[in-house]
């Protein structure tokens, strides 16, 4: 678990070496809070807590790294925060209640579920023009863009369905049917594979891009947890291919998948209501929120496991990080 | 009194009590079963028992199994001690304790002696637990099962001493199902070992003054903390000194004006 002091002043000055290390940080949005928390990830510590729009979940980085947007769901808008001066510079028409989002590799169009209207808003984040607003099914959430930029993957929670969006004409080209409560998609890095949870059903379809169709579903059992509390919500992918981790929200628990043999490996404690996750640059670690606990859970990825908590706001939800 | 034979006593009696031991392998087994049954049949029950909190050493959320470890470490020495209480007031009713006694050594020696052997052979014990505990997913660093280990010694010194204290008052053997009754159960279950003191807060404030009392909390606390690794100095504090108020004590109890059936002329 914790390393002796010998070993952690060690590994600290070696950080230190590296100021490309030292530089990386973690930003947190905080639900309840209407802040985000700044997480040094060289001493894995709380560095600033920052005040943002009401109610921040979902929370993505431009592709250079300047900027951050923050869904502010009751704010009703996308706000863009400057990494370089932690402030607000700008306010995109998101329409109502922004959830998720998704940024096109293209780092210029962002595709936004809003929960409230059954739609996706396609946004230029420079223009801060709305391009286009396509219906989906009931309570869209989870939002991902394709590698290659061609398809931006959205679910509807109520519907149960994943919506293919063609991001060439933004038309609503396929449907796919999962289990029920689709929260979160993701897809691999090739592309090729998309990975989508489903929090009532508890079960996570890996889904094939190329026929849109389910491969493979995948189940979770933990000893001595009810399975009710077993809701999957984040996933994330290792990018050496190995792993894929599934946050599994009231089971505090994280599963870790084989993502060749999509076999369960084993089920790492984390706080309580696990919702997402996300890589630090180097890989060495994920860190998880845990939304009732209150807290930010750090698992060594090739030890597979959780070396630390660390506190931030109230109802911690979506999580970047960056060198 | 040369230095050699001192030596030649502590062989001595390590040699009688490696002997003892080991001619009682059940021993060694009944003393592995009982902490295994709580570590897996128990903890299997209480897996939500400690509810959300993170409590130093640990730097994250932990099962139930991996908090009850050290509790269970020192169950294994607490069990051990009060058992050498017992084969001692068995020593006593047999005889073989006046041969040990007519020794010319001081007594003082002699006693410290029993206690190392005492001491030693439970920490084979615990390590073998600990290691069994890898398999059910208990796992403390690596550098711990170094660290931990003069915490465990000195637990050990402490309960063994206070096994030594009650067999110098013990007259027979029929007494002990007393000491089991009066000294290991509430030691054991009025401590830290299988809840967090926070957790005895929450239902009773004066069973969480008894139990920060404990010595034996000390002692479990002394264990968990080097077990990851850190020093806890009030635990390391109390556990010390109880250790050194009962070696006293114990030998006290055995001084030859207090033994040989009363008073001594």
């Amino acid at each position: 678990m914790r390393k002796p002091p010998f070993v952690q002043t060690l590994l600290l000055s070696a950080l230190l070496a590296s100021p490309a290390a030292h530089a990386a940080k973690a930003y947190v949005s905080n639900e309840k809070d209407n802040t985000l928390s700044v997480i040094d990830l060289a001493s894995l510590t709380v560095t600033d807590t920052i005040d943002v729009g009401e109610r921040p979940r979902g929370i993505a980085l431009s592709k250079d790294h300047s900027k951050l947007f923050i869904c502010a769901s009751d704010s009703d808008t996308v706000q863009v925060m400057d990494l370089a001066t932690h402030r607000i510079i700008a306010n995109l028409p998101s329409g109502e209640d922004p959830e998720q989002f998704s940024l096109h590799p293209d780092n210029r169009r962002l595709y936004i579920a809003n929960e409230d209207d059954a739609l996706v808003t396609v946004v230029d984040t420079e223009s801060h023009e709305v391009l286009a607003q396509i219906e989906v099914g009931v309570e869209p959430e989870g939002m991902a863009v394709s590698p290659d930029g061609r398809w931006a993957v959205n679910t509807s929670e109520t519907t149960s369905m994943l919506h293919w969006i063609d991001t060439e004409t933004h038309q609503l080209i396929d449907n796919t049917l999962v289990d029920q409560r689709p929260r979160h998609v993701e897809f691999s890095r090739d592309g090729a594979v998309l990975w989508a949870s489903s929090e009532i059903g508890g079960t996570v379809s890996v889904i094939d891009v190329a026929s849109r169709e389910i491969m493979q579903k995948l189940t979770f059992k933990i000893r001595g947890i009810h399975p009710d509390k077993i809701q999957p919500v984040g996933v994330k992918l290792s990018a050496d291919g190995r792993y894929a981790f599934v946050a599994l929200g009231p089971a505090n628990h994280v599963a870790v998948v084989d993502a060749k043999t999509y076999e369960v490996l084993d089920y790492l404690l984390v706080g309580s209501r696990v919702w997402h996750m996300e890589f630090t640059p180097d890989q060495q670690y994920l860190l998880t929120t845990n939304g009732v606990s209150g807290d930010v859970s750090v698992i060594d990825v090739d030890a597979l496991k959780v070396v630390k908590s660390i506190k931030v706001g109230r109802y911690p939800w979506g999580v970047v990080t960056l060198d | 009194m040369q230095l050699n034979a001192y030596l030649i006593a502590l062989k001595g009696i390590l040699t009688r009590e490696f002997l003892r031991f080991v001619q009682q392998r059940t021993r060694f087994f009944s003393a592995l079963v009982r902490p295994l049954l709580w570590l897996v049949v128990f903890a299997a029950g209480f897996r939500a028992a400690l509810g959300v909190s993170i409590i130093p050493p640990y730097q994250t959320y932990i099962t139930y199994e991996t908090y009850i470890l050290p509790g269970l470490c020192c169950m294994i020495l607490l069990f051990n001690g009060m058992q050498s209480s017992l084969s001692m007031v068995y020593d006593r009713e047999m005889g073989s304790m006046k041969v040990l006694l007519m020794s010319p050594l001081p007594r003082s020696w002699l006693l410290l002696c029993k206690l190392i052997a005492i001491a030693l052979l439970s920490l084979a014990q615990v390590y073998a637990f600990i290691g069994l505990g890898f398999l059910v997913d208990v796992e403390p660093p690596l550098i711990g099962l170094l660290t931990v280990l003069p915490a465990l010694l000195l637990t050990a010194v402490m309960l063994g001493a206070i096994g030594l204290f009650l067999s110098a008052r013990i007259r027979q053997l029929e007494n002990f199902a007393g000491v089991m009754n009066f000294v290991i159960f509430p030691m054991f279950f009025l401590s830290s070992a299988l809840y967090p003191l926070w957790k005895m807060r929450e239902s009773s404030e004066w069973l969480y003054w008894v139990c920060s009392f404990n010595p034996f909390t000390h002692a479990v606390e002394l264990v968990r903390f080097a077990l990851y690794a850190e020093l806890n100095l009030t635990a390391l504090l109390v556990t010390g000194g109880t250790a050194l108020v009962f070696t006293a004590l114990a030998l006290l109890g055995f001084n030859p004006e207090q033994t040989a059936g009363g008073k001594r002329r």
